[in-house]
Parts: C-alpha cells; structure tokens; sequence
C-alpha cells in the first residue's frame, strides 16, 4: 500500500516509515501540511496518516478544507484519548483515529477496516497461484470459489505473501500477528499456520516448514 | 449554598406596603379631624343665626325689654340633630326668660359680637352663644344677653360616622395599595428573574457572554458577570490545550519508542534481546494506557460536576462504540454480537461513550482470541439496560465488588497491560447518571464476565 505520513515529529515519522516498510508499505512523509498539499498533488494514496498538532496548522481543519475534493480515505493520529478529540477528528471527515503511541497491528487493522469500508482498490491484491488474496476484504478467490479468511490468517497470509520464497521465523511472525497487551508463545505459531494450510489446500498454494527456522510459502 | 436573606421583591412589598399605610392612617386622622371641625362651625353658624334672630325679637314695650321667642329660632338648631337646646334671655344679669341656671358663658362686651363658649350643662356637654344687645327701656338703654345651647351628641354621632367612613376608604386604600406595591414589585424585579432563568438553562459548557437587554441597574452585574464566565472560559480552554499540549509531549516521544522498538523486534535476531524488546514495548503500551485512564478519570471527574442531559438513544451510542472498536477486536478474532432495543435516555454523550469504550476495551482484553463479546441492550418500565458479556476468563474467585475501586485488578489478570481504572471511571459515569454498574461472573454456559449497567430511561 502506499501511505502519506503527515506527522512534524521527524523521529517518529522516521520510525513509523520504517515499521511500515519492513511490512512492504511504501510511505511518503510530509512534515507540514504544506509538504503534505505537494505530496497530494503529485501522488496517489491509498490512505494518509494525519498528525492534529502540525507548525503551520490544525490537521483537522485541513481535512474539513481538503475533504471535499480529497478521496483517500484518512486516520488521524492523536496524541489525546479523550473521546471529545476523537469525534471531533470524525465529524470533520477524518474514516478513523488512532491514539498515539500506537501498535502496528492495530493500525493495519484499522487500515483495512477503512479500505474495506471504503471498496479498497485492486492494487493491494496479491496473486497466489492461480488465486487472488485481497487482505482488505480477507478473501481469496478462485475461479468461482471464494475462501474467507480470519483475521490472523489474513495477516499471516499476507506476511507470506509480501516476502514470497523468504523464510519467516515463528518469533517474526509472532511480532507481526500480536499486538504486545498479552503474553503468547510461538505455540500459537504453529495453530494458525497449520489452518491456513487448510485454506490454502484448494489453491495450490504450499506453506512449508523450514525446520528449525521456520515456515515460508511456495507458489 | 448562597445564605439567603430577605428577598429585594418582599423588601419591596413590606416597604411600599408600609408607607401606604402611614398615608392611610394620616388621611384617616385628617378626614376625621376636618370633618370634626366642619361639624361643629356648622353649629356655630347656626347657634350664632339662632341667638341673632332672638335679639331682633327684643322690643322695649312700656320701659320693660320685652321678647317674642320666635320658633324659628330653634327650629333651624332642629334642623342639625335632636339635640336639645337650652337659652336664656338676661337683662342686666337679671333672667328675663329661659333656663336661669344656664350661665358660665363669657357676655359679649361689644353690641352685635357672637362669642361661643363649650361647657358642661346639666351632666352634658354643650355648645353655647351668646349675643349681646342694648334694648332702650324708657330712658336708659338695657344690656341683654341671649345665649342658646346645645347638646353635641348630634355632631359627635355625624362626627364620629365620618371617622368611621375615612376610616373604611383608608382601608381599602391601604389593601389596594399593598396589593398594587406587590404587583410594583414583581413587575420591576421581572428582569432580573428573566436574567437568571436564562442563565440556570444553559448548559454545563455555554459560557457565551448574557446578551439579553437588561434594566441599567442590571448592567453593572451582568458585565461582571460576562467577564467572570469570559475568564472561566479561556481558563478551562487554557488548561484544556495545555492537556492536550502535554499529552502530545508526552504520547509522540512515546510513539518513537514503540516504532523503534518494533522495528528493532524484526532486525534483531537474539531470543533473549527480542524479549526485552517485547518488555519495553509493553511498558511503553502500559505508560500510555494509564495517561489515557487518567485523563479520561480526570474528564468524568469534571464532566460528572455539572451533567449534561441531552436526549440521546443509548443503543446508537452503543453501535457507533462498538464500531469504533471493531479493527481492535478483529486483530483477535473476536465478534461483537449486538442486539439493541430503542433507548431514549438523557445523558452526557461523551462520558457514557467513555464509560462504554473502558468495558468493551476489558472485554476484548480479557477474551481469548476466537470468542464473542455479545452487546445487549434493553430496555424495562422505567430504565434502559447494558448488559456485556464475555467468553474470558471471568474476575476470578477473589471478591468482585471492589474491583471498580481505584488501581484494584482482578487476582487473574497476570500478563494482561492495565491499569486498574477502567472499571473505575465506567462505575463513575453510571453513578453521575444516576445509574449502577454490576459486575459478575457467567452462570451458564461456560466462563466469562458480564458487567450490567443500568440507567434511568428517559
């Protein structure tokens, strides 16, 4: 997917590019609005990340100018977790919020609840042999066969396919799979792996376990 | 509470009240004296008409005064009262005719003068003139003296029914005074109700300065009372920004830790390294928790101080938090199951939101990956009901009523990031409403917590 971070604080927005990439995301990053008025214009994006507090401005008030010519779909980032703040920042046409600090997790979850709400676009589909896996809507399709997914396959899936032929270790995917608010072992791993290897059975898709360093998938 | 002393529109009353009666009761005294007076120059006018007549009778027939008593004359003291009339007719001091013990009046020295004297007769009062006339009796001229009296009962009893009239109109003056003085009363202090009534309306957060006309008496108040909810203001907006101003110092640095330690989590390799990331991250989660509890603590706390209740239907409140908390229960699998019910309530939208977030943000903490939270509200007679339950672990065996105290956990949540006050502020909420929050255990059909929020129907 491809995302334009609007966000001042240069070491998170450093971070959060980061993070992001390491998932397969590209991610443009505005430090104003200004630069984020550019970026716009010159770009397509399939989401934007957007900071409130920005020097030149109140990102929620560039959203109610922006919103009516803009149609990609926008979370705003806000430092305050009061509910106030946040039905303000929707009233003014932002899809969702998310407070900050924020997991990764939760945020792709979030991502994709507003692409799904949203239709989503056919760039974020992956192609599996002879299917197609589209993570926003959780579905694979086959011909006239369609495999819903649950959350955690579709994340697990989509691990897989970012990084095809690329070994994932369990604790890689475990970071990817859990937010951190509680304790889970690699165990866990294994159960989710070995139910989309279910899924996946009709496609003709393997998922293969590389002993002792891990799993990774095989068109 | 204000100590309240008498009210301005009693003050009033009791004022104009008092001085209607002064006047009144002056009215009354100067009604009565005057008509006492006019009264009793009327019988002097008649007496002296009465005693004049008398000595135009007087001839001198043979050198002896002699007198014709006309009838007129005391007819015309008949034509005051029934009093009775008393006279004497002197020559020289000697009794020519009439009650010879009526003396004691003073003699008129000067021929045609009238004097009047008041004094006690035969055990009565009475009113007396006396006229004085030189009649020629031969050769001399003899001094007579013609006084006629008269009781005063007539004139006290005409006197006393014009008191007793004044008396009546000075009354119903007084009571149509008093009342009109009330009336004066509330009719002037009207703007100032007014004033107040549009001020307790408004809401908890409508600091708008008063722009309603006011009586320029009032105008002195309602300036300092604009520039007191002026400052008010920009001090609850101050300190508002400088929350949001601290949580943002706050949260962003905190923002760059958790990203760099997630990145560092998928660049380092080592077991032992990649836990103590996992640990930073979950303090890190656990900090911005607690900051997030605190202020929404510190919201309910203020917001609770002064309500707002707008009407607002608790099940749309519901669905749009359960929205907003789907992407989050998706990460683990879990489905809210919600079935709603018209809920009409009045209440604060942003505290019951909050209350409602805190114990759908337990529940889906508390669940195991793959379970449902089901939602269900409903509503009985005269309260609306919440009732959400989930399939986890429940509250464990130790005591559940005070786990909505302040920092309490339950004895199994080893492992979980809280911080002890959700449960806290959602119980804070329900109490502001005048509502409850229950917490128990599931009976049937296997583990898990339902919390029960009730609330008085609209």
């Amino acid at each position: 997917m491809r995302f334009l971070l609007v966000e001042d604080n240069l070491e998170l927005a450093e971070a959060v590019v980061k993070r992001l990439g390491l998932d397969g995301h590209a991610v443009d990053h505005a430090a104003c609005l200004a630069m984020a008025e550019d970026c716009l214009a010159a770009a397509d994006y399939d989401l934007i990340l957007l900071d409130v507090m920005l020097p030149d401005g109140d990102g929620r008030e560039f959203l109610a100018r922006k919103r009516a010519a803009l149609e990609t779909p926008v979370i705003v980032l806000t430092a305050r977790s009061q509910v106030s703040d946040r039905v303000g920042a929707l009233d003014q046409g932002a899809d969702d919020y998310i407070t900050k600090p924020f997991d990764f997790t939760e945020l792709e979850a979030r991502c994709r609840a507003v692409l799904r709400r949203r239709g989503g676009s056919a760039r974020n589909e992956f192609k599996l042999g002879t299917a197609v896996f589209d993570p926003n809507s959780g579905t694979i399709v086959q011909a006239d066969q369609t495999i819903d997914l649950r959350n955690r396959e579709i994340r697990l899936l989509e691990v897989f396919a970012r990084h095809p032929g690329q070994i994932m270790s369990k604790s890689q995917l475990l970071d990817r799979l859990f937010s951190h608010d509680a304790e889970v072992t690699e165990n866990a791993i294994e159960v989710y792996v070995g139910r989309l290897r279910k899924k996946l059975d009709t496609v003709g898709v393997r998922i293969e376990t590389v002993r002792g360093l891990g799993y990774r998938i095989c068109p | 509470m204000i100590t309240q002393t008498l009210s301005i529109g009693r003050r009033l009353t009791l004022l104009l009240g008092a001085i209607a009666a002064l006047l009144a009761f002056l009215s009354w005294g100067m009604v009565s004296s005057f008509s006492g007076q006019a009264a009793a120059r009327t019988q002097d006018n008649v007496l002296a008409a009465s005693v004049a007549t008398i000595a135009e009778t007087l001839r001198s027939e043979q050198g002896t005064v002699r007198l014709e008593l006309p009838y007129s004359a005391f007819a015309m003291l008949g034509a005051i009262s029934e009093d009775r009339v008393f006279y004497r007719v002197s020559v020289a001091g000697e009794t020519l005719t009439g009650y010879d013990d009526l003396r004691g009046g003073r003699i008129p020295e000067a021929p045609g003068e009238v004097l009047f004297d008041t004094l006690e007769y035969r055990g009565e009062t009475v009113r007396m003139a006396s006229i004085s006339r030189v009649v020629l009796a031969g050769r001399e001229g003899a001094s007579v003296t013609v006084s006629v009296a008269q009781t005063r009962n007539g004139i006290a009893a005409v006197t006393a029914g014009l008191s007793r009239t004044a008396a009546v109109l000075s009354v119903a003056f007084f009571v149509l005074a008093a009342a009109l003085s009330a009336i004066a009363a509330r009719a002037s202090l009207r703007p100032l109700n007014e004033i107040a009534q549009s001020v307790s309306r408004r809401g908890p957060s409508d600091l708008r300065p008063i722009r309603r006309p006011a009586p320029s008496e009032l105008a002195p108040l309602m300036t300092a009372l604009n520039r007191l909810m002026d400052r008010l203001g920009q001090s609850i907006r101050r300190s508002e920004d400088f929350i949001t101003e601290a949580a943002h110092r706050v949260r962003t640095p905190l923002a760059t830790v958790r990203a760099q330690a997630e990145i560092a989590l998928h660049t380092v390799t080592g077991e032992e390294e990649k836990r103590s990331l996992r640990r930073v991250i979950r303090a890190v989660d656990e900090s911005s928790r607690s900051a997030g509890q605190l202020l929404d603590h510190a919201t309910v706390a203020f917001r609770a101080e002064d309500l707002d209740r707008s009407p607002l239907d608790l099940s749309d409140l519901t669905r749009a938090v359960v929205e907003s908390l789907s992407p989050t229960a998706e990460m683990k699998d879990i489905s809210f199951a919600v079935t709603t019910a018209p809920a009409a309530i009045r209440g604060d939208a942003i505290l019951l939101q909050t209350a409602l977030r805190n114990i759908l943000d337990n529940a889906i903490k508390y669940s195991p990956p793959e379970t449902t939270v089901s939602i269900q509200v409903t509503r009985a007679k005269a309260e609306v009901q919440v009732e959400i339950c989930d399939q986890g672990t429940g509250l464990g065996a130790g005591p559940v009523a005070h786990l909505t105290e302040r920092f309490k956990r339950g004895d199994n949540v080893e492992g979980v990031v809280g911080s002890g006050l959700g449960l806290t502020i959602a119980e804070e909420v329900m109490r502001a409403h005048n509502g409850s929050l229950t917490l128990r255990n599931m009976t049937k059909g296997g583990t898990g917590t339902c919390v029960l929020l009730v609330l008085p129907s609209a």
